[in-house]
C-alpha cells in the first residue's frame, strides 16, 4: 500500500467580498500518490484555483483555510511561516498561467533560478551555475546557457512558461501544483508544455496537481480527475473510467457541451442556466438549481459520496438515473 | 452561380513595430488574404496569435484601414465607400468583440444602448422602438427585465448575448465574431454557439467566425480557412479540411488540439518550435522552419494557394505529390 503525499480533509477556504463571508471550497477531500497526475477540473468560480493556493498557503487574512492538509502524513495547515517555507517552493512547488507576472522582469533568467537554487540547495555559486544550464536545457529552452542571461520580456509565451518550470523544478519538488498553465497559449504551444510536464513529472518521479477548465488537457494527460463546481468536488475518478462512464450530472452536462463527434451545425446539449455567483449559497447539491435530473431532495441537503467502482465516487443521487454520455 | 455577399481579394495589411533590440521593422499581419463569403454561410477563420485572424477582422470592416487588396460587399466596393454608402456598409456588416466589458458602456442600460443602435441608424419610428426592443431580447433569449438594467448585472454569457442583440438591432446581413466565446464557460459555450447557429437560420445570416478553438470552428462553420502568418494556408468545406487535412500546419493544429480521448496521452507533441518572428520572414514557406516535411524548395521559394479536389485549396508544395493525411 502506498502512502499518499499529499491528503486533504475537509478543506474550506472563505474570502471575504461585500461584507459577506462567502466559501470558495466548500469542504473538499482529496489524496494524490507519489508519482500520480492529478486534474482538478472546473468552470470560473468553481473553487480549483483556491484549492491550489489553499495548499500552498497563499491565502492571506481576511481570508481564512479550514480543515486538514497533510504532507507526507504531517499536518501543514496554518503552520508557521518558518516551517512552511521549508515545504513551500522546496518539497512543493508552483506554476501559473501567466509567468510575466510570476517572473521578475528586472531580473534575468539565470538569476531567477540561481536565486532559488541558492534558497532551496546547498549547491556552491558554481554548481548553481551549472545547475541553472541543466535546468534550462532539461525544459527544452534551446541553447540554454546562452538563454541564461536573458530576461523574461525577451522570450515568447511558451519559453517563458518553459522558464517558470525550471525555476520550480530548482529545489527538486515531489509535487508541482499547476494552476491553468496553459491557458494563454497557443495549441500547438500548450501540447508542447503538457508533454513536457507529462515528461517531467515520469523522469523525476514527481507528482502534479493540474488544474484546468479543459476537460481535452484533463484526458490527455492526467491519471485521476476531480470535477468541481460551487466550491465542492462533484465527482472523483480514474480518467479513463470518468470520459466513459460519467457519474455525475454535471460531469455529464460538461462533457455534451463540448463539440467533439457531434453532427457538425447541430445544436448542442448545453446546460441551462449560469454558474453561481460568489456568496449564492444552495442548501442541496450546487448543481441542482441548472441540473435536469434534479429532484425535490436534490434541493434540501448535501449529498453524500457514492462508490460508483473501486476508485469513482460521486456526490449525486441521480447517478443511477443518469444516461450514458452520447 | 451566384456572387457572393462578401468577397475579399488580396488583403494585405502592415505595421510598424520596434523589436526588442530597439530595431524598427514592419511587421506584415496580412499578406495578400483572399475569401469569399456567401449569405446565410459560416466561414471559420482559424489561427493561432500571430496568424493575422483579427487584423482580419478589423481590416474588412475598415475599423483599421487595410493597405491593400480589394473588399466587396454585395458588389460595390468596400475601400471606395464614403458618407452615407460607407453608413449603411457598417450597419450592414456588424462585428461582435470577445471582450463585451470593453465594448459596452457600462452606464448604459441594455435599452438604452439598444435604442441607440436603433436611432442611429433610423431604422424604426419612435413609437416602434420600445417593441423592436422587446424582439431583439427575445432574439436572443434574455428576459424582458434585461432590458433596464446594466452590463455589469450580466454574467458573461448572458453579456454576450446583449452583444449579438446590439448588433442585430441594426438589421445586419453579416455578423463578423472575433473569438465571441473564447473567454466564456463551457457549458456557456454551448449556449452562445446554439444561439448563433439559430439565428444564422432564422436571419440568414452570414456569419465570418474567428477563433482559435478548432472544435467549435468545425462544429460551426460550413467552411473554414486556416491561417499562419498572415496567410490563409488551407481552406474549404470544414467537414472535409478537419476529416482530412493536406497542409501539414492544419495537421499539426489538429493534432495538437486535447480531445476527450485519454488514449491520446502517450503521442509525441505535435508540432516544434514556435512562430518565427514576424517580422523578418524567411523567403519561400512561412512555415518551413517548423515542417515535419520540409523540402529545399520550401525554403527559397513561397508556395502558392492551388486548387484541390473541387472545393478546397492548400498553400503547400508537398500537395502536388501527396493526398491528405487520414487522421
Amino acid at each position: 500500500m502506498t502512502e499518499n503525499l499529499l491528503e486533504v480533509h475537509g478543506l474550506r477556504t472563505e474570502f471575504h467580498s461585500g461584507g459577506r463571508r462567502f466559501a470558495a471550497v466548500d469542504g473538499i477531500d482529496f489524496a494524490v500518490r507519489p508519482g500520480e497526475i492529478l486534474g482538478i477540473v472546473g468552470e470560473s468560480g468553481s473553487g480549483k484555483s483556491a484549492t491550489l493556493r489553499s495548499i500552498l498557503g497563499l491565502i492571506k487574512p481576511p481570508g481564512r483555510v479550514e480543515g486538514q492538509i497533510l504532507w507526507r502524513g504531517q499536518d501543514i495547515q496554518g503552520l508557521a511561516p518558518a516551517a512552511l517555507r521549508r515545504i513551500r517552493g522546496a518539497e512543493i512547488a508552483m506554476i501559473f498561467q501567466d509567468p510575466t507576472s510570476a517572473l521578475n522582469p528586472v531580473l534575468t533568467i539565470g538569476q531567477q533560478i540561481r536565486e532559488s537554487l541558492a534558497a532551496h540547495t546547498d549547491l556552491s555559486a558554481t554548481e548553481r551555475q551549472r545547475r541553472a544550464i541543466e535546468l534550462l536545457d532539461l525544459v527544452g529552452i534551446p541553447a540554454a546557457a546562452r538563454r541564461l542571461d536573458d530576461y523574461p520580456y525577451q522570450f515568447s509565451g511558451g519559453i517563458r512558461q518553459r522558464a517558470m518550470i525550471a525555476i520550480a523544478l530548482a529545489a527538486k519538488p515531489a509535487l508541482l501544483l499547476a494552476d491553468e498553465p496553459t491557458t494563454a497559449l497557443d495549441v500547438t504551444i500548450q501540447d508542447q508544455i503538457i508533454k513536457l510536464i507529462l515528461r517531467l513529472a515520469a523522469e523525476l518521479r514527481m507528482s502534479v496537481i493540474l488544474v484546468t477548465h479543459d476537460l481535452g488537457v484533463v484526458a490527455e494527460s492526467c491519471d485521476r480527475v476531480a470535477v468541481m463546481y460551487a466550491g465542492r468536488i462533484m465527482e472523483t475518478a480514474p480518467v479513463a473510467s470518468l470520459f466513459q462512464t460519467p457519474r455525475h450530472a454535471y460531469t455529464l452536462g460538461l462533457l455534451q457541451s463540448i463539440p467533439q463527434g457531434r453532427a457538425p451545425r447541430t445544436p448542442l446539449p448545453s446546460i441551462p442556466g449560469v454558474p453561481p455567483r460568489p456568496g449564492d449559497v444552495t442548501k442541496g447539491c450546487g448543481f441542482a438549481p441548472r441540473c435536469s435530473f434534479a429532484e425535490p431532495e436534490c434541493r434540501s441537503g448535501r449529498p453524500e459520496a457514492r462508490r460508483m467502482a473501486p476508485h469513482h465516487l460521486t456526490w449525486c443521487r441521480r447517478a443511477d438515473a443518469l444516461p450514458e454520455p452520447a | 452561380m451566384s456572387t457572393a455577399l462578401l468577397q475579399v481579394e488580396g488583403l494585405t495589411k502592415g505595421f510598424a513595430v520596434r523589436s526588442s533590440n530597439g530595431r524598427t521593422g514592419r511587421l506584415q499581419a496580412l499578406r495578400g488574404v483572399s475569401f469569399t463569403l456567401d449569405r446565410g454561410e459560416t466561414l471559420g477563420i482559424v489561427g493561432e496569435s500571430g496568424s493575422g485572424k483579427s487584423t482580419l477582422a478589423r481590416s474588412v470592416l475598415r475599423l483599421i484601414e487595410p493597405d491593400g487588396g480589394t473588399i466587396r460587399f454585395d458588389g460595390t466596393d468596400v475601400r471606395a465607400l464614403s458618407g452615407r454608402a460607407r453608413a449603411d456598409f457598417n450597419r450592414r456588416a456588424q462585428m461582435v468583440f470577445q471582450d463585451l466589458y470593453s465594448s459596452l458602456n457600462p452606464r448604459m442600460t441594455v435599452r438604452a444602448a439598444l435604442a441607440e443602435a436603433i436611432g442611429v441608424h433610423r431604422l424604426r419610428p419612435r413609437a416602434a422602438v420600445a417593441d423592436r426592443i422587446a424582439e431583439l431580447l427575445d432574439l436572443v433569449r434574455l428576459p424582458q427585465q434585461a432590458a433596464d438594467r446594466y452590463p455589469r448585472d450580466f454574467s458573461g454569457g448572458q453579456r454576450q448575448r446583449i452583444g449579438i442583440a446590439r448588433a442585430l438591432a441594426v438589421e445586419p446581413d453579416c455578423l463578423i465574431a472575433d473569438e465571441i466565446v473564447s473567454a466564456l464557460d463551457v457549458s456557456i459555450q454551448a449556449q452562445i454557439i446554439n444561439l448563433l447557429l439559430e439565428l444564422q437560420d432564422r436571419l440568414g445570416l452570414a456569419i465570418l467566425f474567428i477563433s482559435h478553438d478548432l472544435r467549435i470552428v468545425r462544429h460551426i462553420s460550413h467552411r473554414v480557412a486556416v491561417m499562419y502568418l498572415g496567410e490563409i494556408v488551407e481552406t474549404g468545406p470544414a467537414e472535409a479540411v478537419f476529416a482530412a487535412p493536406y497542409h501539414p500546419y492544419t495537421q499539426a493544429l489538429l493534432a495538437a488540439a486535447p480531445t476527450l480521448d485519454p488514449q491520446r496521452r502517450g503521442r509525441q507533441e505535435a508540432l516544434r518550435g514556435e512562430l518565427p518572428s514576424p517580422i523578418d520572414l524567411a523567403p519561400g514557406c512561412s512555415f518551413s522552419g517548423r515542417c515535419p516535411h520540409v523540402m529545399e524548395r520550401c525554403r527559397t521559394m513561397p508556395p502558392m494557394l492551388i486548387p484541390q479536389e473541387s472545393t478546397r485549396s492548400v498553400r503547400c508544395h508537398l500537395t502536388e505529390h501527396s493526398s491528405p493525411a487520414e487522421l
